[in-house]
């Protein structure tokens, strides 16, 4: 990414903007629902499902992760596995 | 007679990477699994609580949703000052760093008004699991972001020297410094909801 | 990320100060140094702490020789150790061993030194955080020494720290925590440094089917160390929160103290703590393990004068092995009473493990095969590795299963397994590593004759210390009893007790040629050139001891580690970065 050109690096920023108006909105989106009371397994999947859509906006965007080189994928994967893997400590007791 | 040690500011021919954006990506790999045990560990206490308090009725959203706003702001400007580094705009840079940092100030001042009600309500940590899982995650947060804050004060003004020896290293630095604060963002983005709403 | 490598003046080092080039030096070589040397006196003092147990177990009760008089009335009355005493010895013996000794010296010793110099890089790639990385451990260090000196005394719920009872402990377990979260911090800076140099700053020609092993052990180790301990990072903190600011992470409603209930609020859980300890510690174990593997596979395919046997499947091994670490943890927890498909999915996963383990170690017996083996001291360690690791290993599998681990748990069986790994195994492996290397790092070889002394008494006490292990730990006789005679079922085997202190003495006894080889050798040791064993991998092409920047020009790298007796060439050994033929 450090090498795109100041064209490429324009275009990024537009959708940096376009990325935080998403962000902002879906923050105010998951805010409301939680007002509607909904029953906990509703709840919880609605507020997963949109906290994950912004953790990979953030991921994507603004941590490059759209374009980024075959080393972190691989560094990344192994990391979300073994993320899984405690998560299953919960399930063990 | 000392070689130097290579790909600093020039990415690897064979990974594409410098040494500290490999670097940076590994410590977060780490913070990930840091952050995990203790999501792993909030999933088992709370499933194994009797009955577990709608954080709504025990926080205060409103102030907190204003704290995801204020660091998705940050997120912004942070990865902003990078972008106008790589468009080679020093004077832009300094003003979203600035306003990095102010944000990041900004975000703890909220929590600290967060906590100091809390406090004035007795309550703490040791009143029940609720709290103690709420100080304790929110804590270790605030902790990453006061890390962040002065990572980014020292690149706004001693770190920034930098830019005119080797600008190409200065904004590897900057990408790096940005990828942990958007982490730090990202952690948020998981805790208000966690916390707060459900 | 401090990526920032040379300053200006660090690359003129003759002219920088003494505390900046031996203190507060950047040079990875300088740091390999300082960990060898910090965690050699710790895994000392370590043992120390061990003889000391090892009075009380031969002879309860009884005031201990010499120096049972010198300690306090808190710890030992008129020479007989108190109980509290007793426990803090064990809990400290096994953190200083794991943490300060065994780890740094591995990884941190042994991977700062070796590794840079043999991927033909003239540094690691963040020279600052090495650094940094290495003053944690140490400040790490002196925090968990100093518990000794807070009221109650250090920390004695165990190694493993197991809540409720660390969470109700003296302020010791406190102390214990913040120089865990110290030596976690020097792990994963080092882990992250280790990664990246691997990477980036192999030389030009060094891919990665041409590293030595070593290389690979350390750096799947790294990988370890960076995503296992955060876990125990996280557990660290909820502990402290427990202990500190008064929460409950650990300590489950209505928990009854010395008779009264415990006044918290209550709903932790205790069991969470052993998962996310054992997610670090299982993985640990390999961290102990894998360099240890690295050293051998380095120091028997130099001594034998042949090419390690299956070094591509001992790579993938290790790598393999790496993965499933991650998955076997809850083998430690049996007991806690998890259902039966978890506990079938833990052994399954724990059988598994154990095939890497022996590929590994069957390619090591292998590359002894039809060889020429030189039997000189480092060579003598590294072969003795091989059955000692072996005897660890193969008692580990009945504990891998559950049905025979109910048996076995927390008796002295397990004692003797893991020390088999780590004590006879890894320190061995260890010492292989610091009379191999010695030569590079001082430009003097070490005294051969006091080196044998040093390994046979050694090789004969520590199994005098550790086989009757496995007799006391059948016949069902728990770890962690300050009193053996105060139990029936123990008393048959307390005679053994007396054997294994008696050779624990004598083993202490045995290191003694060691220290002075160690200290002696640095000055009065053989001069040596740059390749005193005729070895191939790059750490030779170096000037000895190999100056700032390591080597004179960037080395290039023509063929794998372990060209030894190649067919049709006038030598035996043909190095990795030499051009043509030799």
């Amino acid at each position: 990414m450090a090498h795109a050109s100041s064209e490429d690096i324009r275009k990024h920023v537009k959708v940096y903007f376009a990325v935080f108006a998403a962000l902002a909105f879906l923050t105010v989106l998951t805010v409301a629902v939680s007002y509607l009371h909904l029953p906990l397994p509703k709840a919880i999947l609605v507020a997963l499902v949109v906290a994950s859509i912004k953790g990979a906006l953030v991921a994507t965007f603004f941590m490059h992760l759209s374009s980024e080189k075959k080393i972190i994928y691989a560094i990344l994967l192994l990391t979300v596995f073994f993320f899984a893997v405690l998560l299953l400590i919960p399930v063990l007791s | 007679m000392s070689a130097e040690i290579r790909y600093i500011s020039k990415p690897h021919p064979v990974s594409g990477l410098t040494n500290s954006k490999l670097g940076i990506w590994c410590f977060l790999a780490s913070e990930v699994m840091l952050f995990g045990g203790l999501f792993s560990a909030y999933i088992l206490l709370r499933t194994s609580a009797v009955e577990w308090p709608q954080g709504a009725s025990r926080l205060n959203v409103p102030l907190a949703t204003l704290n995801t706003l204020i660091l998705i702001i940050s997120s912004v400007t942070m990865v902003m000052s990078w972008a106008s580094l790589a468009m080679k705009e020093f004077g832009k840079y300094r003003k979203y760093m600035g306003a990095t940092v102010l944000l990041g100030f900004l975000f703890l001042v909220v929590k600290s008004f967060e906590y100091g009600h809390k406090f004035s309500h007795h309550h703490f940590p040791s009143t029940d699991m609720f709290y103690a899982l709420y100080f304790t995650l929110t804590g270790l947060h605030g902790l990453h972001v006061i890390g962040g804050i002065i990572v980014n004060l020292y690149f706004l003004f001693p770190g920034s020297a930098l830019w005119h020896k080797d600008p190409e290293q200065f904004t590897g630095r900057i990408e790096a410094a940005g990828l942990y604060w958007h982490f730090v963002d990202l952690v948020w983005i998981f805790l208000f909801p966690v916390l707060y709403l459900l | 990320m401090s990526s920032h490598a040379h300053d200006h003046d660090s690359s003129h080092s003759h002219k920088l100060p003494f505390w900046r080039k031996y203190i507060f030096s950047l040079d990875h070589k300088v740091i390999g140094v300082q960990y060898t040397v910090t965690s050699l006196v710790f895994l000392l003092l370590g043992f120390s702490l061990m003889m000391m147990m090892r009075w009380q177990l031969a002879y309860p009760g009884k005031p201990m020789p010499l120096i049972g008089n010198l300690f306090g009335d808190a710890l030992m009355v008129g020479g007989i150790m108190l109980p509290e005493f007793y426990n803090q010895l064990g809990a400290m013996h096994g953190t200083i061993m794991i943490f300060l000794g065994v780890v740094p010296l591995a990884v941190g010793g042994f991977g700062n030194y070796v590794l840079p110099l043999q991927i033909g890089a003239p540094d690691m790639a963040f020279p600052k955080l090495n650094m940094m990385s290495y003053w944690s451990y140490f400040v790490g260090g002196v925090v968990m020494l100093s518990s000794f000196f807070v009221s109650g005394g250090s920390a004695q719920s165990g190694w493993t720290s197991y809540p409720p009872l660390s969470d109700i402990a003296t302020s010791g377990q406190t102390v214990w925590l913040f120089g865990m979260v110290f030596l976690i911090t020097s792990s994963l800076l080092g882990s992250v440094n280790f990664i990246v140099t691997t990477i980036q700053l192999r030389a030009d020609g060094l891919s990665f089917w041409r590293l030595p092993f070593f290389v690979w052990a350390q750096f799947v180790t790294s990988f370890l160390l960076l995503l296992a301990f955060p876990p125990l990072e996280a557990a660290a903190v909820l502990q402290l929160m427990d202990r500190v600011a008064g929460t409950s992470f650990f300590l489950p409603s209505g928990l009854v103290v010395g008779g009264k209930i415990l006044e918290a609020s209550g709903g932790g859980n205790p069991v969470l703590w052993q998962h996310l300890f054992w997610f670090l510690a299982h993985p640990e174990v390999y961290v102990l393990i894998l360099p240890a593997m690295g050293i051998v596979a380095e120091v028997l395919a130099c001594n034998t004068r042949k090419p390690l046997y299956g070094y591509k499947a001992m790579v993938y091994s290790s790598i393999f092995l790496g993965f499933m670490s991650f998955i076997v943890w809850a083998h430690h927890m049996y007991l806690v009473g998890m259902s039966t498909t978890m506990s079938g999915f833990f052994q399954i996963t724990t059988m598994i493990i154990s095939i890497p383990s022996v590929v590994i170690l069957t390619a090591l017996l292998l590359s002894l095969w039809g060889a020429s083996i030189r039997f000189n001291t480092p060579n003598l360690f590294a072969m003795a590795f091989l059955p000692m690791f072996g005897i660890g290993g193969l008692t580990g599998l009945p504990l891998g299963l559950a049905a025979s681990d109910i048996h076995l748990h927390d008796t002295y069986y397990v004692i003797g397994h893991f020390h088999y790994v780590v004590a006879p195994g890894t320190i061995f492996a260890l010492f292989a590593g610091i009379y191999h290397w010695f030569p590079k790092v001082t430009g003097r070889k070490m005294s051969e004759i006091l080196g044998k002394i040093h390994f046979f008494f050694s090789f004969i006490f520590i199994n005098g210390v550790f086989m009757p292990m496995f007799i006391q730990g059948l016949a069902g006789v728990s770890r962690r009893l300050y009193d053996p005679t105060q139990y029936a079922h123990a008393l048959p085997t307390q005679p053994l007790n007396i054997v294994m202190s008696v050779s624990a003495w004598l083993l202490g006894l045995a290191q003694i040629p060691f220290i002075f080889n160690f200290f002696g050798s640095l000055f009065f040791g053989k001069k040596t050139g740059d390749n005193p064993w005729k070895a191939t991998t790059l750490e030779w092409a170096t000037p000895t001891p190999p100056p700032h920047g390591n080597f004179a020009t960037p080395p290039v790298v023509y063929r794998g580690p372990y060209e030894y007796s190649v067919p049709g060439q006038k030598n035996d050994f043909w190095p990795q970065h030499m051009s043509g033929d030799n």
